[in-house]
């Protein structure tokens, strides 16, 4: 057997998921006493696929054909299940994305394998395997056990840590054999949404919502995240993107992006609960609010009762003595 | 044209919830339920379709017969027959080769699912359900319209949009933006929701891959540090030093 991990790029590119994805495909191969393989699609340079081998990547198969530049998740389906039949790949791990959420349930179903979606932890037990989920939109954490023999799991963002595991990279391309009727989704157009570091990417979020008043006192939120750095970006509630005060890709929670980052700065903002749905992963939560009994600060570590226009210029300053 | 609908009854979004059953199940006692909000969205677009033109919208639930409910509020707002599966939806591949079944012997233009259920969060069912059936899946979709028998869709990707094209049949999976805003029954709507067909059929066999042995709550956050509104720099020192978060 194997563990098979399908590491998505982004023009090209890995980012830091992929290398969490990659440690902790590295962790389970060590739990099954056996080897981790690893397969790439599309067109990433020899060079960008050795960085995976930093951690744990040996074997990495290369898929890399013009047709597979855009998703046709039929056809993504195909190519990682032949994969994982020519590697007796057993389970198999992806980043829980956009893409993994079109081809991994329809890999289930090829494979006649278990799929638990969002997993945060490493199984607790191997077999059947056990492992624990984020449920009931962030407000419980399931613990499901998988009893098929092929197992597939998609890892949450932000939830694994990096781990350092030295191994010399072997690139190996691989032929899959699929037709035109796989590719029966035309993609028509790409639009980027902008070259912002996405919401979900970010180690530092400053959100802000409708207690900041208007499209234009918002702006704060772009200072104070460009006073923190290039780790750092802004995010949003639903009523606030709803109203055009900023753009949607940066709304949070249940009806928005799942983010789970290091530090969120929650800036008028009340906490309903489906905006917590969101956030709540968030490992440090601050929050800044006129209203003491507001919601938010009971998911909130650190809080300041207070104008949040106050409070910001001397935030942005403290921050830039640091 | 024919439209399914796939439909998820789920707890209320603001519900709190707490486990019973050794932690397998939640207590159902004083929760409302809903349809789940991404299948809500993705309805009232397929009732937009249907009357920008013409066909049938059937909406379908594998669950128990206390879901009934929730498939006549789907037909109070406007769906015209509803079928439910009888079977206990514990595991998303069982409910894909129930609902795959269903759509083998109607042969529906448009499969419409939620971008997820909101209690599982798993945004699995569509996807196996087109594997299924063999034919095309779109994930995450804020914008369809209809073109003959093709349909442009756009489905939103990690950092991004894509423009897609795709004949019918096909499976869709709508999310924030598919319409602007869930319909809301109206009192002619449920009125006539009362005559509208509600077809209950037994549910064919199928492994279970899956199974939920246990709940448990996150765990319960320390207080609040609360800092005076004059000392930002007080909480910027904390963050750097005492969280190393900045
Ligand atoms: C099905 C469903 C899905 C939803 N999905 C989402 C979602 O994904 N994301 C989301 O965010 N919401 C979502 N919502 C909406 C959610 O219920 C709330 O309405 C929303 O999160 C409130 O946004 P807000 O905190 O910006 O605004 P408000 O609730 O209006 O809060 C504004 C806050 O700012 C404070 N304030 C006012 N002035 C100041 C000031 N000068 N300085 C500091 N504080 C100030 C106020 O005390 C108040 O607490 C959803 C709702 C439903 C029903
Ligand atoms: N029991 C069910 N009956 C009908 N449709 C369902 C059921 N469970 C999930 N679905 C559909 O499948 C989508 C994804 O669900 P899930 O995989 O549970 O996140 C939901 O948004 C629904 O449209």
């Amino acid at each position: 057997m194997s563990v098979l991990v399908y590491t998505e790029n982004w023009d090209g590119k890995f980012k830091k998921l992929s290398f969490e994805l990659v440690s902790y495909a590295n962790e389970i191969a060590k739990m099954y006493g056996t080897n981790l393989v690893t397969l790439s699609i599309g067109d990433v340079s020899d060079d960008e696929i050795k960085t995976l081998g930093k951690y744990g990547a040996s074997k990495v198969i290369n898929v890399n054909d013009a047709k597979f530049n855009t998703l046709s998740s039929q056809a993504y389906a195909k190519v990682i299940s032949q994969v994982a039949d020519k590697e007796s790949a057993n389970v198999l791990v992806f980043a829980n994305t956009y893409t993994a959420r079109a081809v991994a349930p329809r890999v289930a179903v090829r494979m006649e394998a278990g799929l638990v979606p969002g997993v945060v932890a490493l199984p607790t037990v191997t077999e059947p395997m056990l492992v624990t989920k984020k449920a009931y939109s962030g407000k419980a954490f399931a613990d499901v056990e998988v009893a098929s023999t092929n197992k597939i799991l998609t890892l949450n963002q932000n939830s694994f840590k990096l781990i350092e595991a030295e191994a010399d990279v072997t690139i190996e391309t691989f032929t899959p054999e699929v037709s035109d009727a796989d590719f029966k989704a035309k993609s028509v157009e790409i639009q980027k949404a902008s070259d912002k570091l996405d919401v979900v990417d970010a180690e530092i979020l400053v959100s802000g919502g409708r207690g900041l008043k208007s499209a234009e006192r918002i702006a704060v939120i772009d200072e104070m995240a460009a006073a923190i750095g290039p780790n750092c970006t802004t995010a949003c509630t639903k009523p606030v993107s709803d109203l055009d005060w900023r753009p949607h890709y940066e709304h949070v929670g249940q009806t928005g992006k799942v983010v789970a980052p290091n530090l969120y700065f929650a800036l008028g903002i009340s906490g309903a609960i489906q905006h917590l749905a969101g956030i709540n992963s968030s490992k440090i939560i601050v929050a800044v609010n006129t209203d003491k009994d507001a919601p938010i600060f009971e998911a909130a570590d650190y809080g300041i009762i207070g104008d949040a226009f106050e409070v910001i210029p001397k935030l942005i300053e403290a921050i830039k003595e640091l | 044209m024919k439209i399914l609908v796939c439909i998820s009854h789920v707890l209320d979004t603001t519900a709190k919830i707490s486990f019973t059953d050794g932690g397998k199940s939640y207590d159902k006692n004083n929760i409302q339920f809903i349809i789940s909000p991404y299948e809500e969205l993705a309805l009232t677009r397929a009732l937009e379709l249907k009357e920008a033109g013409e066909g049938t919208i059937t909406v379908i639930n594998v669950g128990e017969a206390e879901t009934e409910p929730t498939l006549r509020k789907a037909l109070a707002m406007g769906a015209d027959d509803a079928i439910r599966v009888n079977a206990n939806p514990t595991d998303a591949m069982f409910v894909a080769k129930q609902i795959a079944e269903v759509v083998k012997q109607e042969n529906y233009d448009i499969i419409f699912t939620g971008k997820e259920s909101i209690d599982y969060n798993g945004g699995q069912v569509g996807e196996m359900v087109a594997e299924m059936l063999d034919i095309p899946s779109i994930t995450s979709v804020s914008h369809i319209d209809l073109n003959g028998n093709t349909a442009d869709l756009q489905r939103e990707m990690d950092g991004g949009y894509e423009k897609v094209s795709c004949d019918f049949p096909f499976v869709a999976s709508g999310q924030k933006g598919i319409a602007p805003e869930a319909r809301i029954p109206a009192m002619r709507g449920i009125m006539m929701a009362r005559k509208k067909p509600l077809k209950v059929i037994e549910a064919v066999e199928a492994n279970l891959a899956t199974e939920v042995k246990n709940h448990t709550l996150p765990e319960p956050k320390g207080a609040c540090v609360m800092i005076e509104p004059d000392n930002a720099k007080e909480l910027i020192r904390l963050l750097h030093e005492e969280a190393k978060a900045l």
